[in-house]
């Protein structure tokens, strides 16, 4: 089992990194000793991923020095990392979506053995750890728990003594994450330390024997996540406490305002899922929250309800009972309904586009900005000036460059630009996906303040926190296809983790058990019919 | 290398997009001497015969416009397709089949006065040239077919359609069977805006078409969406543009162009139509779109600019006994060393440690991927 | 291809060895594939526009270097096969053939085995099938690149002395006549698949003799335009279908086309 050594697995002493504008680390020193597994806990921004790239030789420090078992390293690339015995498993999985899983692990490895030897050795990996994955199925026909599960393999046929996670579990359902975690535990258990970056703080505390928490490319404590509260965690990580959210209770109200109802359409291709008859119903003020494993039909979802795919698309979406289901894009926001998708970079906004122009882009016909087929270049100016000062983005002005904002402020920018349009219907897809904390809190409660107005608000989200701190409903998505909506409000994460997971009788298994998060389970009779 | 590093500038800067044309122009000069020299040629006397001669010849001045005329229409259409990222590379055969249709209005009209007939003939080198250019865009909206390879084989069927009508149909039954035919009369063809000199109609029109194609793209909102759709197509498609659309409003603005452009020539210069119609112009105007940033007012310049290369390069034949192709290698350098200054524009040259590499965290920008998109004007 | 083409017959008959004329044409190709290599990869230019330039340079100084060879004929390679095996016309359709016309052949079973058994060609194709992930594993793309459009350019020239050296051994301005974009439009129709890029390329070798065979033959019904224009709206129709059949020419790397900087 675990050596006693007597130097840590992975020694940081003052690693600094400067890029133009930004200091991304700023003399970070942290230990790991030989089979912990270790937290490093920061916001989008905090200079986490920078620092993973360090010490796996993808990028060079400025200063500082990295030891590993007690002797002091150079890491010049990825190769030299993994010589050493440094795994990784990205964030961002790097993987071939037209290739087979043998073939992304050989190119994985250095020196890969002959195509039997390493398939043999790949089915030895899987049962030791009790994973499952075939070997010859092509990348884009797998779910994101077996993707990560190929990229983990690949690094354990390496014989990892430091195995580096970057945020593994934010596209994995709960169950999931319990699989992962058991993997890890047993990892650490046979001597390789681990590394894991994440956000999520009950995550660390379930796992962790110790963190080190970064913040503005400084690391501000290492503790031992076990003995504090995820409260202090919190307020380590973001600076400063936040403001709580404004109640949101009673503003759901009357019929039925915006109906989707048994909406098909095909997956985007080449590898898209399709949506198979999805049916939802949004009253007036109601945030409705659609979770799910990425690449369930979200995008899709979002593509059809906002009118930008109509090949193939069947079904209806009504608001206040007018159809929408066969108009433009163009028409479906004059009706009132605003979307926004997830991603923000060249989907929602044109980064080499200035604020100004990407005001026009979505908001031309209802704010005026283009009369005739003539863009009025004032009113459209004084618009995205406008979004700027209410939704506090900081920019040099509307003729900055879209691309020159942080994530976070752009994304104020293009839900303002939305919100501000006063829609009868909002649908969002991962409104605070890669937003600092501050951000996050601030569009949370845009949404909130819309619905208040009467609007409905849709939210696609794969953060279950966050649905369940918005959402009034939330219905869940696999594999294209939504489940019944549930009321957030004495709801079962199990429940809703197994339906995540694609097994769709769950009602049953839903009132056997808490999971340790301290909510109630909720009976099946409670559930809410569709509206 | 190792002294010098690329450092992504968080804004495009507009002072390079308007020096790398001039870069451009200057590096072709200096380097198009060394090659010319080192191909055994007078490489000085090149350049000053091909790029300064002509400039101090007055007489020139009025070859230089009438050059110019096409190439700054073909290349106005072209760049607004460019913009949004629709390759139309069959500017040449649209600007064949403009001609042609207008040639058969003339030829249909030989016996007939009138002062509609030319304008009738300009519609209808129009109506050729998008007929053509609707090929491409009915492969690519329906059936999702490359329009550069599309629009780029139909240049060979257009010259194919061409030589056989010449040599057929259309051959002048009064040209000792020469393959061509008859001249076109005095009401089909363009009449000169400055007497006594070659500057026709075609001229004036050139600069009329660039500049409202300047306030189009400007001002409007389908001038927007080519924009839009060549930057962030997804973001397009979010802003409610429609892929197809795009793809029609390119095609048939570049091939009504090109088609309108190959009618002046017809009814201008050529005053027929003959084989050697096809010189080539559709091709150079693709240099002249990039040259000009893919906006209509740069587009003049550059026309005239490459006009020059054409003007010049026949005069060096004579006077140097440069060949022909020379036009076509200082044509091509010129663009090649236009996209390598475009580098300057996305990014600025720092000196430094030996490269590292960008920030994703410190600047969104540059995790979405650099479009291989040379100009945003 | 036309720079090739022009080396080739230039080395060819300078030298009078059309091997050095072949290896010259692979050379000189594959040095202007570097001009566009530097450009798209380094500097990160349009493709399509770089693409061009390249086609109107080749275009022009294979004019300039190719002309004090016109009218001229060079020297050809010798049949390698002994006479006996080319004494029948059947055999002859086997035995009778210019060398490069079996090397072409060779090294396209050499590439499909490359890309589907080698290791380089598992990376290879990994870097167009997404070069940021190839890049995070810590595989050097734009070496990769450079290396594929190297071999490109060099295939296109050893193509392109084929038309100067053994289809039709002499030199004219614009020889090719835009078969190498006939050649890009087979890739397509051929899913980037090696051994239907054969089928495609004798299909299309098949219509372009047509119209020589036909012309030969004293066949009048078409006029002799119609049957020229035949491999360009062959090439239309033949992608047309494709794409029809599996819209948006399934197959395609990923990543074909885009640019890449290393920003991981």
């Amino acid at each position: 089992m675990a050596e006693t050594a007597v130097a840590p697995r992975l020694e940081l002493k003052g690693i600094s990194k400067r890029f133009p504008g930004v200091v991304a680390n700023d003399h970070v020193s942290f230990a790991v000793p030989a089979g912990a597994i270790h937290a490093l806990l920061g916001e989008n921004g905090a200079g986490k991923s920078t620092l993973v790239k360090i010490i796996y030789g993808v990028q060079g420090a400025d200063e500082g020095e990295i030891v590993f078992d007690g002797q002091p390293v150079r890491i010049g690339s990825p190769r030299e990392a993994r010589a050493l015995g440094i795994g990784m498993v990205f964030q961002h999985f790097s993987l071939f979506e037209a290739m087979t899983v043998l073939e992304n692990i050989a190119l994985g490895m250095d020196e890969p053995p002959p195509r039997r030897e390493l398939e043999a050795r790949v089915r030895q990996v899987l049962d030791t750890y009790g994973l499952s994955l075939d070997p010859y199925r092509h990348v884009h026909t797998l779910s994101v728990g077996e993707r990560q599960r190929i990229e983990i393999v690949r690094a354990l046929l390496q014989q990892p003594k430091l195995l580096i996670m970057d945020e593994p579990t934010s596209v994995l359902t709960p169950q999931e994450v319990e699989q992962l975690f058991t993997t890890l535990r047993r990892l650490a258990a046979e001597g390789c330390s681990i590394l894991y970056i994440s956000h999520k703080l009950h995550e660390i505390k379930a796992l962790c024997q110790s963190a080190t928490i970064m913040r503005g490319g400084k690391v501000v404590a290492t503790c031992d996540p076990r003995e504090e509260s995820a409260q202090s965690m919190a307020e380590l990580m973001i600076g400063g406490s936040l403001k709580a959210l404004s109640d949101k209770s009673g503003a759901a109200k009357g019929e039925a305002r915006f109906v989707v109802a048994s909406l098909s359409a095909p997956g985007e291709p080449p590898f898209g899922t399709s949506l198979k008859d999805v049916s939802f119903a949004v009253r007036s003020g109601e945030i409705f929250g659609i979770a799910g494993v990425a690449g369930n039909g979200q995008n899709e979802l979002l593509a059809v309800v906002s009118g930008e795919n109509q090949r193939g698309v069947s079904g209806s979406i009504r608001l206040d009972g007018t159809e929408l289901a066969r108009l433009s894009v163009g028409a479906r926001r004059r009706a009132g309904l605003a979307s926004s998708p997830e991603e923000r970079n060249g989907h929602a906004a044109v980064p080499a586009m200035t604020l100004t122009e990407n005001a026009i882009l979505s908001a031309r016909s209802r704010m005026g900005l283009a009369s005739g087929g003539v863009i009025r270049a004032k009113a459209a100016r004084d618009y995205a000036a406008k979004v700027i000062e209410a939704f506090s983005v900081k920019a040099t002005g509307p003729g900055a460059a879209a691309g020159s904002l942080s994530g976070g402020n752009l994304q104020k920018f293009v839900m303002g630009r939305e919100i501000m349009q006063n829609p009868a219907v909002l649908v969002v897809s991962q409104p605070t996906w890669g937003v600092d904390a501050g951000a996050a809190s601030f569009i949370r409660q845009a949404m909130i303040d819309l619905a208040a107005k009467g609007a409905c608000v849709v939210v696609v989200s794969q953060d279950l926190d966050e649905l369940l701190e918005l959402c009034d409903r939330l219905a869940v998505i696999n594999e294209g296809q939504l489940s019944e909506p549930m009321a957030v409000k004495g709801i079962s994460i199990e429940r809703v983790g197994l339906l995540m997971g694609g097994i769709h009788g769950a009602g049953q298994v839903g009132a056997k058990a808490d999971t340790g998060t301290g909510r109630a389970p909720a009976e099946k009779k409670h559930l809410e019919p569709a509206l | 290398m190792s002294l010098m590093r690329l450092e992504s500038r968080r804004q495009e800067s507009r002072a390079m997009m308007l020096a790398a044309p001039v870069i451009a122009v200057a590096a072709t000069l200096l380097v198009g001497a060394a090659l010319f020299t080192l191909l055994g040629h007078d490489g000085l006397g090149a350049v000053y015969e091909i790029f300064v001669k002509p400039l101090f010849n007055p007489y020139r001045w009025q070859d230089l416009l009438v050059k110019a005329a096409p190439l700054a229409m073909i290349a106005t259409g072209l760049a607004i397709g460019f913009r949004a990222n629709v390759w139309n590379i069959g500017a040449e055969g649209q600007y064949i089949l403009g001609g042609l249709a207008g040639t058969g209005v003339a030829l249909a009209t030989l016996d007939m006065t009138g002062s509609w007939i030319l304008p009738a003939m300009l519609v209808c080198g129009i109506l050729g040239g998008m007929a053509w250019a609707a090929i491409p865009a009915l492969l690519k909206t329906t059936l999702g077919v490359n329009e550069i390879l599309s629009s780029l084989m139909l240049n060979y069927v257009a010259i194919q359609i061409l030589y056989y009508l010449m040599r057929g149909p259309w051959k002048d039954p009064m040209g000792f069977n020469f393959p061509q035919t008859a001249m076109f009369t005095a009401d089909q063809t363009l009449p000169m805006v400055v007497p006594g000199t070659l500057i026709h109609l075609g001229v004036p029109l050139a600069a009329a078409v660039a500049l409202t194609a300047f306030l189009v793209l400007a001002r409007t909102v389908t001038g927007f969406q080519m924009k839009v759709v060549g930057l962030a197509p997804r973001a397009a498609a979010f802003g409610g543009f429609g892929a197809a659309s795009t793809v029609w409003i390119a095609l048939l603005a570049g091939g009504g162009l090109a088609g309108l452009a190959g009618i002046i020539e017809a009814a201008g210069p050529f005053g027929q139509m003959v084989p050697q119609f096809p010189t080539g112009y559709g091709y150079t105007a693709i240099i002249v779109a990039f040259l000009g940033r893919l906006n209509p007012l740069g587009i003049l310049l550059a026309a005239m600019v490459l006009a020059l290369t054409y003007v010049g390069g026949e005069s060096a034949q004579t006077t140097i006994g440069l060949p022909s192709a020379a036009t076509g290698v200082f044509q091509s350098m010129m663009l090649f060393f236009l996209l390598a200054a475009d580098i300057l524009v996305r990014y600025r040259l720092v000196s430094g440690r030996p490269a590292t590499v960008a920030d994703t965290a410190a600047n969104p920008a540059a995790k979405a991927e650099p479009k291989p998109k040379a100009v945003t004007a | 291809m036309l720079i090739g083409a022009v080396t080739g017959f230039a080395v060819a008959t300078t030298t009078g060895l059309p091997v050095l004329g072949a290896l010259g044409a692979m050379a000189a190709a594959a040095l202007a594939a570097s001009i566009f290599a530097f450009l798209v990869l380094t500097l990160m230019a349009n493709q399509v526009a770089t693409g061009l330039a390249l086609t109107i340079f080749g275009t022009g100084v294979s004019a300039l270097i190719g002309a004090p060879f016109v009218g001229i004929t060079t020297p050809t390679f010798g049949p390698i096969f002994p006479e006996a095996l080319t004494s029948s016309p059947l055999l002859r359709l086997v035995f009778g053939h210019s060398p490069v016309v079996y090397l072409g052949l060779i090294l396209t079973l050499a590439v499909a085995w490359f890309l589907a058994r080698s290791r380089a060609g598992l990376i290879l194709r990994a870097v167009g099938e997404s070069d940021t992930a190839a890049h995070a594993i810590g595989y050097p793309v734009l070496t990769v690149r450079y290396l594929a459009i190297l071999f490109g350019g060099a295939m296109a020239g050893l193509a392109g002395s084929y038309y100067s050296l053994v289809l039709t051994p002499m030199w004219a301005e614009r020889l090719t006549a835009g078969r190498g974009w006939i050649a890009i439009a087979l890739v397509v129709f051929a899913s980037w698949k090696p051994g239907r890029m054969l089928a495609g390329a004798y299909l299309f070798g098949l219509v372009i003799t047509m119209e020589l065979q036909a012309k030969a033959a004293g066949f009048n019904m078409f006029a002799p335009e119609v049957l020229a224009a035949l491999p360009y709206v062959a090439t239309i129709a033949v992608l047309a279908i494709i794409s029809a059949a599996k819209r948006g020419g399934a197959n395609a790397p990923a990543c074909l086309g885009k640019s890449f900087r290393a920003t991981a």
